[in-house]
């Protein structure tokens, strides 16, 4: 009696089938990574909410403005991209409490305690004249600024750089020092 | 010696391919696992400037595309060569934003939809008053979440 045996299937095929597959893929996408600087627009006010002036001390607000010759001030003097990295953690730290530079209140951070947190706000204004490139170049060094003063704040307390950290603990580092830039209601805008 | 002779007679011997498939579909499924599917097509041209404190976009599927630049030589007889914004496939301008989110929306569940995140693909020449009209109108469909397109670059001039 013969064996029954199952017949066996030819393969041979089976590379040119795969190679369809693969040039179909090559074909139809892309590897273009996704990446940006993440931002969170403020909320629009609502209409019958009256414009008023929010009463932030002027000793915790530092304007940044971009001109539109893509000229940067930071609080009323010009300086160069470079520079604005070191002034904002200046701001934001205030190591020698100055009293022109923002307060600092306490607040209550799970398993570390009380720290002192600034109440600075990054002002963003712009021009519409602004280039892209310009704008990014200063979001890019602000929000450097900020990951270094959690890096810090992270070394200090847990001993590991933020990025290192548990997602819960990098929520208390959030807290602790928040990102707090408010990109200003631009003051002209016209109608195209 | 003899054993020699005789094989040399039958030229170059077949080169075994049995694992030729195999390696076909290691290098599919590698493509398969690395790339996204295209997007359409661009029709403005888009450098995007460069930026050292880059995140990552989480979920590819929740965002929604808006690419803002100068048209591509093709389209600049038409459509000139001002800055203009592309919503899927077509231009358009500031007004069709509300409707392309609302129906980019609408195609998320509704679990996902506090998490759309607007991706803003510009050309690091466009200037500031196209964006801001941009994002003054996400503001007021209230899609908050946005994301400036860069790439990464550690030097930023």
């Amino acid at each position: 009696m013969a064996s029954k045996k199952t017949p066996e299937i030819n393969g041979s095929s089976m590379a040119d089938i795969a190679f369809i597959a693969l040039i179909f893929f090559l074909m139809v996408t892309t590897m273009d990574k996704e990446e940006g600087l993440r931002r969170r627009l403020p909320p629009l006010p609502a209409e019958d909410q009256k414009v008023e002036d929010q009463k932030v001390n002027r000793r915790n607000i530092i304007q940044v403005k971009i001109n539109a010759s893509d000229r940067l001030f930071a609080g009323n003097e010009p300086m160069d991209v470079s520079q604005l990295k070191d002034k904002i953690k200046e701001f934001l730290t205030n190591p020698n409490n100055d009293p022109n530079l923002p307060e600092k209140e306490d607040v209550e951070i799970e398993g570390i305690g009380t720290v002192k947190k600034s109440k600075g706000i990054i002002s963003l204004q712009n021009d519409r004249g602004t280039t892209y490139s310009k704008y990014i170049a200063v979001q890019n060094e602000l929000i450097k600024a900020i990951n270094e003063i959690r890096d810090d704040f992270s070394m200090q307390h847990y001993g590991r750089v933020f990025n290192r950290l548990t997602t819960e603990q990098q929520d208390l580092v959030r807290k602790a020092v928040p990102q707090n830039i408010s990109e200003a209601e631009p003051k002209d805008v016209k109608k195209r | 010696m003899a054993k020699f002779v005789k094989k040399g007679k039958g030229g170059i011997p077949q080169l075994n391919t049995s694992s030729l498939p195999d390696i076909v579909f290691i290098i599919l499924m590698f493509f398969m696992v690395c790339t996204n599917m295209r997007q359409g097509e661009h029709k403005v041209k888009v450098t995007m400037p460069q930026a050292s404190e880059i995140a990552k976009l989480e979920r590819k599927d929740l965002a929604s595309y808006i690419y803002i630049g100068t048209p591509l030589p093709q389209y600049a007889s038409q459509y000139g060569t001002e800055s203009r914004i592309q919503l899927n496939d077509s231009f358009r301008t500031i007004d069709d934003i509300r409707d392309f989110i609302a129906s980019e929306r609408e195609n998320l569940s509704e679990v996902d939809r506090p998490l759309m995140t607007v991706s803003i693909k510009a050309d690091q020449d466009t200037r500031m008053g196209i964006i801001t009209d941009v994002k003054q109108e996400l503001r007021r469909c209230s899609a908050l979440k946005i994301m400036y397109g860069a790439t990464k670059g550690g030097k930023v001039q």
